[in-house]
This record gives C-alpha cells, sequence and structure tokens, in this order.
C-alpha cells in the first residue's frame, strides 16, 4: 500500500473513532479533547488533499480558539453532567434509526451516482506546481471573491459584539469612574463663599 | 489501492452522520450538541475540500473558509448564549428552555 493511501486511511480512521468519541463520551471535557483530535486528522486529509493554507487555518482557528473556548465553558460552568445523561439509553434507539437512515440514503444517493461514472476520478494529491496553494487562494479570494471576504468580515464582528454584549455583566455595586460627570462640573456647583458673621458662625 | 474521491465524501458522510447522530442522543446537554454542530461542518469543509481537489478549483477552498468563518462565529455566539442561559437558570439542560414558551 503506497504511503498516501495509507495515511489517509490512518488519518479518515482517527477522524471518524474520534467524532465517535465526541458524541459518546461521558465527560464533556473528554468530548472536547476528542473533539480537538478529530479537527487535527481533518487537517491531515486536508494535506493529503494538497490544501495546505485550510489545514494550518483548521489547526489556528479551531484548534486554537474555538476547542478552547469549548474547553473554558465546559471547565467553567459549574454543570452537573450526570443528570444530564440521563435520557441517552433513552433517546439511543431513535438517534440510531435516524443515523442508519440517513446514512443509508447517503449510501443510496453516492452509488447511483457513482454508477453514472461521476467522482471515480483520482484524487491529485499535490497541488499545480507553478504556485503554492497560498498564493492560489489569494489570488482568487482577494479579487473574485472580494465581497465575500468583507462580508465574512463582517459576520465575525457581529459575532463579536453580540458574544460581548451577552455575556458582558455590570455589577451594580461597583463605583465607577465617570468621566462626563467630573469634566462637567462647573465651579458655582462645588463651592459657595459665604461671609461669616462674627461670633456667630453659620449653619447649614 | 489508490484514495479516490469517493473515499473522502465516505468520511464526510459517515462524520455527518455521527454529528446528528450526537445531536439526538445527547439532547440535553447543550454542549455536546454544539460540538456536534462543529463535526458536521467539519464534514461539509472535507467535502468542499475534496471537490475542489477534484476538479482543479481552488473555489471550493474559499467556500470551506467562509463556512470556517461562520462556524467559528456560530460556536462563539452559541457558547455566550449558554453562558448566559447558565447565569440565568444555574443549568444547562435544554428541556428548561422552553420557559419562553406560550
Amino acid at each position: 500500500m503506497p504511503l498516501p493511501a495509507l495515511a489517509f486511511y490512518i488519518l479518515a480512521t482517527v477522524t471518524v473513532v474520534s467524532g465517535l468519541a465526541v458524541v459518546s463520551a461521558r465527560n464533556p471535557v473528554h468530548s472536547v479533547l476528542f473533539l480537538i483530535l478529530a479537527f487535527f486528522s481533518a487537517a491531515g486529509l486536508f494535506v493529503l488533499l494538497g490544501a495546505e493554507f485550510l489545514a494550518m487555518l483548521l489547526v489556528v482557528v479551531y484548534v486554537g480558539a474555538v476547542a478552547v473556548l469549548f474547553l473554558f465553558v465546559v471547565m467553567m460552568l459549574d454543570v452537573d453532567f450526570a443528570s444530564l445523561r440521563q435520557g441517552f439509553a433513552q433517546y439511543l434507539p431513535l438517534a440510531l434509526v435516524i443515523g442508519v437512515v440517513l446514512l443509508g440514503e447517503m449510501i443510496f444517493v453516492s452509488v447511483a451516482v457513482a454508477d453514472r461514472g461521476a467522482a471515480a476520478g483520482k484524487v491529485p494529491l499535490a497541488a499545480a506546481a507553478d504556485m503554492t496553494n497560498a498564493e492560489a487562494i489569494g489570488r482568487v479570494l482577494y479579487t473574485d471573491y472580494v465581497y465575500f471576504f468583507q462580508a465574512a468580515g463582517i459576520v465575525l464582528l457581529i459575532a463579536m459584539v453580540g458574544a460581548i454584549v451577552l455575556t458582558l455583566r455590570h455589577k451594580p455595586n461597583v463605583r465607577r469612574q465617570k468621566v462626563a460627570v467630573q469634566v462637567g462640573r462647573r465651579r458655582k456647583d462645588a463651592v459657595a463663599v459665604v461671609s461669616v458673621p462674627t461670633g456667630e458662625g453659620i449653619s447649614e | 489501492m489508490t484514495v479516490t474521491l469517493a473515499h473522502y465524501l465516505a468520511v464526510a458522510a459517515i462524520l455527518f452522520t455521527i454529528g446528528v447522530f450526537g445531536i439526538f442522543v445527547n439532547r440535553k446537554n447543550v454542549i455536546v450538541i454544539l460540538m456536534s454542530i462543529e463535526l458536521i461542518l467539519l464534514s461539509v469543509n472535507i467535502n468542499f475540500v475534496a471537490f475542489s481537489a477534484y476538479l482543479n478549483d481552488v473555489a471550493g477552498q474559499i467556500m470551506a473558509m467562509f463556512v470556517l468563518t461562520v462556524a467559528a462565529a456560530e460556536a462563539a455566539v452559541g457558547l455566550a448564549i449558554l453562558v448566559t442561559f447558565f447565569r440565568n437558570r444555574g443549568d444547562i439542560a435544554v428541556d428548561d428552555a422552553s420557559m419562553m414558551k406560550g
């Protein structure tokens, strides 16, 4: 068996098995760690397909940001995860039926399509030699897809604003500096000149 | 024994099925549901990249990048909603999430 095929089978097996472990692990921390493993091996599959840039993006964005975000949330929230698993055996038959039906449909469709000769060609394992993968993506991304690129940036901005707005919490008893009030303070609001009669004093 | 496009599509289909299975089997645990959605989006990305390599067209990888962007945004907002829900309810069971139902 040639090395790329061997690498494909190993990576595909690891991806599928860790995906199964994600949905069936008892401890959600283990689920997140298996999710990281699944993303890593999927990145390996992308490298095999010649999409090195996307593979590195997957490692940086998913493993570095999303999975760590999941890990933070799982560890910060004090949730009784045992009680959340109580319906597991109850939902299992329905989920199995739906999964088998879905997979059966997909196999049915792909066999039907493959019978007509589609998707039978060998995948070129390396990209075109004259250009690196990142350069090829950059040439298209910043010209033909520049509006989509900007829209993706707006999506990320809105998601960031939304996440901050949802989770930001002002504590009621914290005294904050109010710059506008400080700057807007005038002399007549704060100081009064009173002429005090001798021997009597003043009473407010 | 060469690796064809169908092999990659099979991996993506299996991963997609695992994601849907995970949503149904972990109906109470929102965190695992979000992770299952990430698995589904990953399988879509594998499809995009496999077809991109098969057709020798880089547009599929661009689409996969946009899917990645939306998935990251979805995870951020979903987890933020989860944290807010936990603060209000002290629990993350999805059964309790229907409190706004009329």
